[in-house]
């Protein structure tokens, strides 16, 4: 089931009175605890520094690789570059599965699958973060979260040799024997991360103009194709 | 499950051919042949991935005169000092050692699609099963007033690349102080939309280094061009005063030169000029019309298959087919002939045969680390191949961005030119 909250908490907040406020600190209250499982890489509030991870402080708005004095991942640096920043969308899906948004991510996380663990921690994050980025109504991705990828999607088994015909409209760009220049690599990779990264495109979370493009109009059939394809060259 | 390069060293093709299935059309000279004219983009892709992709049940020639082949996308870099001649420059080994592509340095001079053979320059008559031409474009006789190929040494078009790009980077290097390099732009349709702009933009990189009081002059016929507003931004942020660009309004379109005596000539004013960059209208390549397979300027294909209309046996792939919306470009190219070698190998194997899908990206440089893209993807309908979605890169994108579109340019280079020539 998903529970998709997390706008309507932050409007209750703002709106209503009494029940939603009580709500809105348990959610906080939540989301703190939550927090526990990123506390020992990063840092937050007063005097964060960037450690193991970045400092968090104004995360939200901020462009992805940004956060200056931190050495992120080639793969971080280039989704910034690409245009990704961080909204309520973006860090949800992330924080669901760093590797649908940033492949080669150094965030050694494997992802919080539950939603609701996942909106109060934004909660928390979000009280962390200046006006007006932290205002409701600023917030420009406030849909309820849909990002949630059905298992059953991630458990198709790809047809190899239609991932293969597939596959040479990639290798135009994307060198069959894995050189990346200015390109990245996307030979042998886990058929779960291709996949859940091409469908982070196709629903346009992750950002670069050509890869979404490529990527909308594969089926999820497709998709899984070419991830078993992928995997399979060396 | 892995999935290997096989190495073709001679022997092996009729061992191979021997184990595999039986072909669905068995030709009096033993594998199917396909035969393949022209070594770029689109054709040596189709015999790379015919070849690479039927494990030596099909035997494939490729004819291509060039022994070294001098990719034309990028070669305005080169103009730009950005790339050496030799970083374009790409030779035919590895199709032959890697795959069993029996390459032939030769001309096609003509195609006998009753008797469906090819013959070539040096004398030979060679039979085919499926006849793929991808042959470029040519030059339409008589589109600039007073141009012809016997005056591009004075004025060159640099649209093929090779000795024509060195020559006009020569010319331009030779300008004297705060002279005029002018270009007159073709009509569309024609090779790479967005070329004659970025080549725009890589000679004012190069003047505004060595000559900067220069100007560039441009005549043009169409009144609206490739990534027009960001070429404009580009010109005006780093180029500003320097480029005068003249479209039909103020009579571009109507022009003549004099190649010995250096006058362009439009709407009736005569300009002296130090450079004239000539790109007439285009054609396709010519060994298409002498196959027949043309109609007008261009070689009408099925989508589906990239088979001509003429002929079901007869494909034409890249700048020379007229298939709809895709623009003649080396990623079409590339696109088209994928498509093209997946049904060509289900005609002649009986192997699975995929639906067809088309792309195309284009990038162009503006100044360093200045690159922007287009792009779309397409698909296969019953009248033409037919654009599905695009997009294109927007004015005022920040530095970083820019950056990383150039380095993606250059990605995609190293990826299509792997795709061809490995």
């Amino acid at each position: 089931m998903r529970i998709a909250v997390f706008l309507s908490t932050l409007l209750a907040s703002a709106a209503l009175c009494g029940s939603a406020s009580a709500d809105r600190g348990a959610d906080l209250a939540a989301g703190e605890k939550v927090f526990g499982k990123c506390k020992a890489c990063h840092q937050i509030g007063e005097g964060a520094k960037n450690r193991v991870g970045p400092q968090l402080n104004g995360v939200f708005g901020r462009r992805a690789g940004s956060e200056d004095g931190f050495k992120y991942s080639i793969s971080m640096a280039r989704a910034g570059d690409d245009g990704l920043k961080w909204t309520a969308e973006t860090l949800d899906a992330y924080i669901e599965n760093p590797k649908s948004l940033v492949s080669k991510t150094r965030m050694n996380f494997r992802g919080l699958d539950d939603a609701e663990d996942r909106t109060n921690l934004l909660i928390y994050l979000r009280t962390f973060s200046d006006d007006p980025a932290n205002l409701p109504g600023a917030e420009p991705t406030a849909q309820p979260s849909n990002h949630d990828l059905d298992p059953a999607i991630l458990a198709l088994e790809g047809d190899v040799e239609y991932g293969e015909y597939l596959a040479s409209e990639c290798l135009t760009c994307h060198q069959a024997d894995g050189s990346a220049d200015g390109i990245p690599s996307i030979t042998g990779w886990p058929d779960e991360d291709f996949a859940v990264a091409m469908h982070a495109y196709k629903r346009k979370l992750r950002p670069h103009p050509v890869m979404q493009m490529m990527a909308a109009r594969l089926s999820n059939e497709e998709i899984a194709a070419l991830a078993a394809y992928f995997k399979a060259l060396e | 499950m892995r999935l290997n390069r096989r190495l073709f060293l001679g022997t092996s093709a009729g061992a191979i051919a021997s184990l595999a299935a039986p072909a669905v059309m068995a030709a009096a000279h033993g594998r199917p042949r396909v035969i393949v004219i022209g070594g770029g983009a689109g054709g040596a892709t189709a015999a790379r991935y015919i070849a690479k992709d039927s494990d030596g049940q099909i035997d494939v020639i490729l004819i291509e005169p060039s022994r070294t082949y001098f990719t034309c996308y990028f070669s305005n870099l080169y103009l730009g000092g950005f790339k050496k001649m030799d970083d374009l420059g790409h030779t035919y080994g590895a199709l032959a050692a890697n795959h069993g592509i029996n390459v032939i340095h030769d001309h096609a001079v003509d195609v006998d699609r009753a008797g469906k053979t090819v013959t070539l320059a040096g004398g030979a008559s060679l039979p085919y099963d499926k006849l793929i031409i991808s042959p470029g474009i040519d030059f339409v006789d008589g589109a600039v007033e007073g141009w012809s190929v016997a005056s591009q040494n004075s004025m060159p078009h640099a649209y093929k690349a090779g000795s024509q790009t060195e020559l006009l980077k020569a010319q331009i290097m030779a300008m004297p102080e705060g002279g005029t390099f002018a270009m007159v732009a073709p009509p569309n349709p024609y090779r790479c939309p967005p070329g004659p702009y970025e080549r725009v933009s890589m000679v004012a990189h190069t003047l505004k280094q060595v000559n900067p009081t220069a100007k560039i002059l441009i005549a043009d016929p169409k009144d609206k061009f490739s990534k027009q507003a960001l070429f404009q931004e580009g010109w005006g942020d780093h180029y500003a005063g320097m480029i005068d660009w003249i479209g039909p309004e103020f009579g571009g379109g109507n022009v003549s030169v004099d190649p010995d005596n250096m006058i362009l000539t439009i709407d009736g004013e005569e300009t002296q000029v130090d450079v004239c960059n000539v790109i007439p209208a285009m054609k396709a390549g010519r060994i298409a019309e002498i196959a027949g397979v043309t109609d007008g300027n261009w070689a009408p294909v099925n989508a589906i298959d990239m088979s001509t209309k003429a002929d079901a046996d007869v494909h034409v792939l890249g700048d020379a087919a007229d298939q709809g919306d895709m623009p003649k470009s080396g990623f079409a190219a590339n696109s088209q002939a994928k498509v093209c070698a997946n049904a060509v190998r289900g005609a002649l194997t009986g192997s699975r045969v995929f639906p067809a899908k088309f792309s195309n990206t284009c990038w162009s440089l503006i100044n360093t680390n200045d690159g922007v893209k287009v792009g779309a993807t397409y698909e296969a309908t019953e009248d033409k191949i037919a654009s599905v979605d695009s997009f294109i890169s927007q004015t005022g994108e920040d530095s970083a961005l820019r950056k990383a579109t150039y380095e993606e340019s250059e990605g995609w280079y190293a990826g299509i030119t792997a795709d061809m020539f490995s």
